[in-house]
């Protein structure tokens, strides 16, 4: 069960830039996934190569994933892109950049050995990996900080009404095109804190960038748009079933509880 | 290009393509001939539903892996032969799609991304079952031992020819779905499936069983496939890769066109084989991905839509349009008798009573007019009679018909149109195909009989110079006599208004009034809503005022206006 939260911690960091690009911005950014791995193959680098504390490599990763999450929403703006084409535009993305790291580092497992993975801490009866704990931490962290800024700040007041009603937001004195830009900005900050936890607590492979895509839009949905803390909770409640049925029957069938689910509540309650 | 046409070239093509083997090539030719037919399949019939009808499905791969197992599983396990395999292959897709559609379509909301999810899911829970059955069990399936029949040659030939026949099947039912009622319907759904549903078109049934025919094929070439590859795992077959490449494809192709998915099908295979090869291998995938941007970007209707487009812009000097300046002739009917009842009819939205028990009686050949202060259910109720919502409670006759709980094409069907308050226009068809699309479904006409009753009803609204354009490029004027001449091309015998004189012009507001008499004069009966007096007073045979969700007054436009309750309820002060 314990092993289910943690593994919700990461569904919740992979998850938090897409739930806010695509409840806030109405753009559904399949390219999170691969940015996620782009930042986990850096911090692999930059912790391996110059022999830095992963936790570092963030001061570098995170301002200059900002960046690049402004650069494709300003491409999205000019082009005037709607939900659909987003995600067709962001899957080509994905093979790009899917492309770039197999080119860089080559289609092979890449483990990075960092002192996290290794550290167990002892709560009670249980061992805690420090890694998985810390990936925890960070998603509730972030989930929260994220929520109480959409929920309370003048900001993020302005977020939420450009995404009821752009037109009229903007008319109210929003600037529309600036918050656009954060959003996105931090949305892609939040895929290369998810990259950090995945490269300190997984093997990497060019390959592995679809195999969370399902859960994680599943978490989103049934969290709800934008809804940083449905989203918290979607994630660990989807994992703890996951592992619920790998525990109860062969891992093997934990997928088909996510889906299930993702499928049941579409049909019952599809208005996002 | 004519359907006749287009269908021979079709066939010419198939035939010649069947002679290939004949010639002996390098074996490399016929497999990637093979992968040609391989994805013009799949992106043809993934585009059969979701180019065509806008339900965009990541989960084709999940009907695909279907039709693979299938296959893989009679011929390994119970010794079915390959070639009876392969029917069994294509009807377990289509009846898994369709159990899936038939509950699926029943959610209003699933729509767009929504319904691209929820396949997606739909292929994830497949492989799982696969991967943890003895469908598959983990370690795949192997098919080398089955025999291929020779048919026409080698086993590999064999493979070619059945790949060939499935993608000729899938591009002549795309082309025969395209040219009929059916493709229209569907097109209609992906630009505004309420509308649809209210002029007449089946969507549901429609949705239904183009769902039903892609899986049928996307399960064939899988049945087929499974062969080709020999030997089939659960990660390679339900990729959602698979289903993204088929998208790109009729992506990249156009999925407004018949032939749009097989063009791309080709390009992107050529492409990915001359380049495939040691290192560049990776590049070249780096470069489909930008490709695929590329065209959604700067090309949003394909390859074939920028090759119709330069076509057309070639073509439209030379066309003049020929207008009949008579409205077609309507069934003459007696005066009077009443048409539509409406009786205690109740609508609720959560809290907000919109309708609390209307009672009113529209009688044959008049113009009513309906009125009363904003939210007062007005067109709440216009949306109750069309069948748009449904009703908490009441009876809506039509023409002695209980419609309350039938579904609104049907209602359609019955003889009933409407337009929108905003009108709501079929934005990528054209003026006078979203005219005809309303005289084939509720008239019950052919595509060309359809088209020439659209002319006519474009000439009737004074549309006809318009009838080549996108409804994006009228005139607020414009857009609401296309409405209209929509509501009227149905041929309608009850038609209800709402609000067509609103944000009119004094000028247009006169030309608007004279249509609307018009109208009434071939027979038709009309029920306006509109808050304009002038116009009420001037044309009304007699009124009926709502308010919160009540009759409070009716009868003659004149008499009603001077009803004190009437003054205090909405008017503010008394007219006429």
């Amino acid at each position: 069960m314990l092993a289910g939260l943690f593994t919700g911690g990461l569904y919740a960091l992979l998850g938090l830039g897409l739930s806010l690009t695509w409840g806030l911005l109405r753009v559904i950014n399949l390219a999170n996934f691969a940015l996620a791995f782009l930042g986990a193959y850096l911090t692999y680098q930059l912790a391996t190569a110059l022999g830095l504390d992963p936790m570092l490599t963030l001061v570098v990763i995170v301002p200059a994933f900002f960046l690049v999450g402004i650069v494709l929403e300003e491409g999205f703006l000019r082009l005037r892109i709607d939900e659909l084409t987003s995600l067709i535009v962001t899957f080509g993305l994905t093979v790009i950049l899917e492309s770039l790291i197999q080119w860089i580092w080559t289609a092979d497992f890449r483990r990075l050995e960092s002192p996290y993975a290794r550290v167990s801490l002892r709560l009670g009866p249980l061992f805690v990996g420090l890694g998985g704990l810390l990936a925890f931490v960070a998603a509730a962290l972030l989930t929260l900080a994220t929520w109480a800024w959409l929920r309370w700040s003048y900001l993020g007041k302005a977020a939420r009404a450009s995404a009821q009603d752009g037109p009229m937001a903007g008319a109210f004195g929003v600037n529309r095109r600036r918050l656009a830009l954060l959003l996105a900005g931090l949305s892609s900050a939040y895929a290369a804190v998810a990259g950090l936890f995945i490269a300190l607590n997984h093997t990497l492979a060019p390959s592995q960038i679809y195999s969370w895509i399902g859960v994680v839009f599943a978490a989103v949905i049934i969290g709800r748009l934008g809804n940083a803390l449905g989203l918290l909770a979607a994630s660990v409640f989807i994992a703890a079933s996951e592992a619920l049925t790998m525990a109860v029957t062969a891992p093997g069938w934990a997928p088909l509880v996510s889906f299930t689910l993702l499928i049941v509540i579409l049909l019952l309650r599809p208005e996002l | 290009m004519s359907t006749r046409l287009s269908t021979l070239g079709l066939v010419v093509a198939a035939l010649v393509l069947a002679l290939v083997p004949a010639l002996k090539l390098p074996a490399f030719y016929e497999s990637f001939l093979y992968l040609v037919f391989f994805w013009i399949s799949l992106a043809t019939s993934w585009n059969i539903l979701s180019g065509y009808a806008g339900y965009f499905s990541f989960g084709h791969a999940a009907f695909f892996g279907a039709g693979v197992y299938t296959t893989a599983t009679l011929t390994t396990a119970f010794n079915v032969p390959f070639l009876l395999s392969l029917p069994a292959a294509g009807l377990v897709a289509a009846l898994l799609g369709s159990v899936i559609a038939a509950v699926v379509f029943r959610v209003r909301g699933v729509r767009g991304e929504l319904f691209g999810l929820l396949t997606l899911a739909v292929t994830f829970v497949l492989s799982t079952i696969a991967l943890n059955t003895r469908l598959d069990g983990g370690p795949g399936v192997f098919l080398a031992a089955v025999p291929v029949p020779t048919l026409l040659g080698a086993p590999a030939t064999t493979l070619y020819h059945l790949a060939l026949a499935v993608a000729f099947l899938a591009m002549f039912a795309a082309l025969a779905i395209y040219r009929s009622r059916w493709g229209m319907g569907l097109f209609a759904i992906r630009d505004d499936e309420d509308v649809a549903e209210v002029l007449g078109v089946p969507t549901y049934r429609y949705k239904l069983v183009a769902f039903a025919l892609s899986c049928f094929i996307a399960g064939l070439i899988g049945g087929i496939h499974a062969m080709f590859v020999t030997y089939v795992t659960v990660a390679e077959i339900f990729a959602v890769g698979l289903a993204v490449d088929a998208i790109m494809m009729a992506a990249l192709g156009g999925t407004r066109f018949w032939y749009g998915p097989a063009l791309g099908a080709v390009i992107i295979t050529t492409l990915t084989q001359s380049l495939t090869g040691g290192e560049s291998a990776v590049l070249n995938r780096a470069l489909i991905g930008a490709v695929l941007i590329a065209v959604i970007v700067f090309l949003p209707n394909g390859v074939a839509g920028g090759l119709q487009r330069r076509f057309r812009r070639a073509a439209h000097a030379s066309v003049s349009i020929v207008a009949a300046i008579e409205a077609p002739p309507s069934p003459a009917r007696e005066a009077s008798a009443p048409l539509l009842g409406c009786v205690d009819v109740k609508k609720a939205f959560r809290g907000l009573q919109a309708l609390a028990g209307v009672t009113l009686e529209v009688r044959a050949g008049e113009i009513l007019g309906l009125i009363g202060p904003n939210g007062s259910g007005k067109s709440t109720l216009i949306n109750v009679v069309s069948g748009y919502y449904r009703v908490d409670g009441g009876r809506i006759v039509l023409d002695g018909r209980d419609i309350a709980r039938v579904r609104a094409h049907r209602i359609a069907g019955l003889g009933l149109a409407r337009t929108y308050q905003i009108p709501r226009s079929f934005h990528r068809l054209s003026v006078l195909d979203n005219v005809a699309l309303a005289a084939m479904f509720g008239g019950d006409h052919g595509r060309a009989a359809g088209r020439s009753l659209a002319r006519s009803w474009l000439a009737f609204t004074g549309l006809e110079a318009r009838a080549d354009a996108l409804p994006g490029e009228l005139n607020l004027l414009e857009r609401k006599f296309l409405d209209l001449a929509r509501a009227l091309a149905s041929e309608p015998r009850l038609v209800l208004l709402d609000e067509v004189l609103s944000g009119l012009t004094p000028a247009q507001m006169t030309d608007a009034l004279r249509l609307v008499r018009r109208i009434r004069d071939r027979g038709t009966t009309v029920v306006f809503v509109e808050h304009i007096m002038r116009a009420v007073l001037d044309l009304a045979d007699r009124v009926v005022v709502l308010s919160g969700g009540q009759v409070i007054a009716e009868g003659l436009p004149r008499q009603v206006m001077r009803d004190p309750d009437v003054v205090r309820a909405y008017l503010g002060k008394a007219y006429a």
